[in-house]
């Protein structure tokens, strides 16, 4: 018996090791949700627990965020950028990622270090001259410097993630096809690019998280309501002055993360799979 | 579509042919696959990052031409309190953050490294501070850290560990870059845990078996078998984290500002705050380059050591 009993106990001390990291990591998306139900009369009182809602919810700093900020605009102007930036990277990302997998020329080595250096490169070494760059080209203040701007980290990751996946795929089924007839653009398509489904769901996941939450170039380029991501927004429209409307403060941090859980609650796996693969590979 | 274009060649006769025919695609087809991310690459990354150093050498200022100044700016920066202040930062905010991760991550590696219930729920959510937005959990926490409703404080007192009033965490210079911190390893973990985690399911079960056959305790299979054999791994992870640690912004931009009186600046919130709010580019774009060397060395060691360790 007591043998038997020995790896529950363990089991549960485990777990409860856990439990501060997991509280940890949990409690300020709790507390900012929490925040985001409650009256205004609660949130300031300071007799109050701060860790339930005791006096009802109310989804009033919601309404009041949706219909009297432009928030919605914030949003619709994040997933536009979101959506193009992510599109371009992944289709640059993945022919760069099978030239440098598969094929021989000149320049591909030093190609590939190139890849692997800009992806290091920090986004707020470079705001500072692109911001400049973004000016002559005509695009300050526009959301559409951001879709030019974000490939420049978006391509480095995806070509690097995508690299490591073309390189799982065995050569030979690929030689087997150009043996049969087909082009090297058609064994791309029919035969490398289905085989490798698995780290296109994971660039074109990484690339949309990415670039939802890129915040330094948003706020650098772009600073009109009508052109800002809901990141940006967020925390530069909701504050004014020096009084702070906590609750709708936290009901736009709330809402502008939604996106992200969603696709985090279903594709969990690849997230965890791409971030190992980022580091590893 | 591409695909629709392209002529299906008939097989060649002779397999000489074949191959030549191949390389000739190869030679034509590689660049041209890779010239999209190599113009995006020298347009907007190159191109920009030699502006950078021209700005640094020059007396750029909002809407007025420059001239070359040398290293002028450079040596201004080192007589500015601000600049010195922020020099100590980075390194202060970088390797405090960057150990508590590594002991923090190998700790959490360990225990998610076992068998558990709920197994994919937890992971979701260690791994949860590192998908959300940051600049939006950053704003969370700033609302934790308020001097008046801080539950931080609130939790602090009730358990008896804080004095009431407790801490104004953002007022006060060293509660201020404590904050910092702890809100950069909150979002860090998670890279640090998944990470290290994959690296510890890479060793072989064997070696444990052995080792505990030969009577080696917990703490002793730790130090000669997980430790060394968690070196590569913990050398990348501990590389990335350095670079994008060291770069830092929105952290620190949301939470403080790096305020009060610079204590918590970091290069790239001095960057934007002399760069651009008072329109001194030169001087910004100098600061800015302050993060170049690290990220050189920290290129240097990956080219050098750890992918050649791959191949």
């Amino acid at each position: 018996m007591a043998v038997r009993r020995q790896p529950l106990v363990r089991k549960v001390l485990l777990h409860l090791g856990l439990l501060p990291f997991l509280l940890f990591a949990v409690f300020p998306f709790y507390h900012m949700t929490l925040t985001s139900l409650k009256t205004d009369r609660e949130l300031y009182d300071r007799a109050s627990v701060p860790l339930v809602i005791s006096q009802g919810p109310t989804l009033e700093h919601y309404q009041k965020l949706l219909w009297e900020s432009a928030f919605l605009t914030w949003t619709k102007n994040s997933l536009m950028v979101t959506v193009i930036a992510t599109t371009v990277s992944v289709v640059i990302g993945t022919i760069a990622a099978y030239a440098l997998a598969r094929m021989k020329f000149v320049g591909v080595g030093a190609f590939g270090t190139g890849i692997f250096v800009t992806y290091l490169v920090p986004t707020s070494l470079l705001f500072l001259p692109l911001a400049q760059v973004v000016h002559w080209v005509g695009l300050a203040d526009s959301k559409w410097s951001l879709v030019l701007t974000y490939p420049t980290f978006l391509v480095p990751f995806c070509t690097w993630l995508l690299m490591g996946y073309f390189r799982t795929v065995p050569k030979e089924v690929e030689e087997c096809a150009m043996v049969d007839g087909a082009t090297r653009l058609q064994a791309l398509w029919r035969i490398v690019l289905p085989m490798a489904i698995p780290g296109l769901v994971c660039a074109v996941l990484f690339a949309f998280t990415l670039s939802w939450n890129e915040f330094i170039y948003a706020l650098t380029f772009t600073s009109s309501s009508e052109e800002i991501t809901a990141s940006v927004g967020v925390t530069s429209e909701l504050i004014r002055g020096d009084i702070y409307f906590w609750g709708q403060l936290m009901a736009g941090a709330v809402l502008g993360s939604v996106p992200i859980v969603i696709l985090y609650v279903f594709f969990l796996d690849y997230y965890v799979s791409g971030l190992t693969a980022g580091a590893v590979k | 579509m591409a695909i629709g274009n392209v002529r299906v060649e008939p097989a060649a006769p002779r397999a000489g042919l074949r191959v030549r025919e191949l390389l000739d695609h190869e030679r034509f087809l590689g660049p041209a696959f890779v010239t999209p991310a190599l113009l995006l690459l020298v347009l907007l990354v190159a191109y920009p990052f030699c502006m950078a150093v021209w700005f640094a050498l020059s007396n750029s200022f909002i809407g007025r031409p420059s001239h070359f100044i040398g290293l002028q700016n450079f040596v201004t920066l080192w007589g500015s309190d601000s600049f010195r202040q922020t020099f100590q930062n980075a390194f202060v905010f970088t390797g405090i953050a960057v150990l508590f991760k590594v002991v923090l991550g190998i700790t959490l590696a360990l225990l998610l490294n076992e068998q558990l219930w709920f197994k994919r729920m937890i992971r979701g959510a260690v791994l949860l501070p590192w998908v959300i937005p940051t600049a939006l959990s950053t704003l969370g926490w700033w609302w934790m850290f308020n001097s008046l409703y801080s539950v931080v404080n609130w939790s602090g007192i009730a358990l008896g560990i804080m004095d009431p009033p407790g801490p104004n965490w953002l007022g006060q210079k060293y509660y201020a870059m404590s904050a910092v911190i702890a809100v950069n390893v909150w979002r860090g973990l998670p890279f640090f845990a998944i990470t290290i985690l994959a690296g510890l399911v890479s060793i072989p079960k064997e070696l444990y078996e052995a080792s505990e056959a030969d009577g080696a305790g917990p703490a002793a299979r730790f130090w000669h078998i997980t430790l060394p054999l968690l070196k590569p791994v913990l050398a990348i992870v501990v590389l990335f984290s350095t670079i994008f640690t060291f770069s830092d912004f929105n952290i620190v931009y949301v939470l403080t500002n790096g305020g009060p009186i610079n204590s918590t600046h970091l290069f790239a919130t001095l960057t934007r705050q002399v760069g651009l709010e008072s329109g001194q580019i030169g001087q910004g774009a100098a600061i800015s380059l302050y993060l170049f060397p690290v990220l050189a060395m920290v290129v240097w060691v990956q080219l050098r050591f750890v992918r050649r360790q791959q191949y």
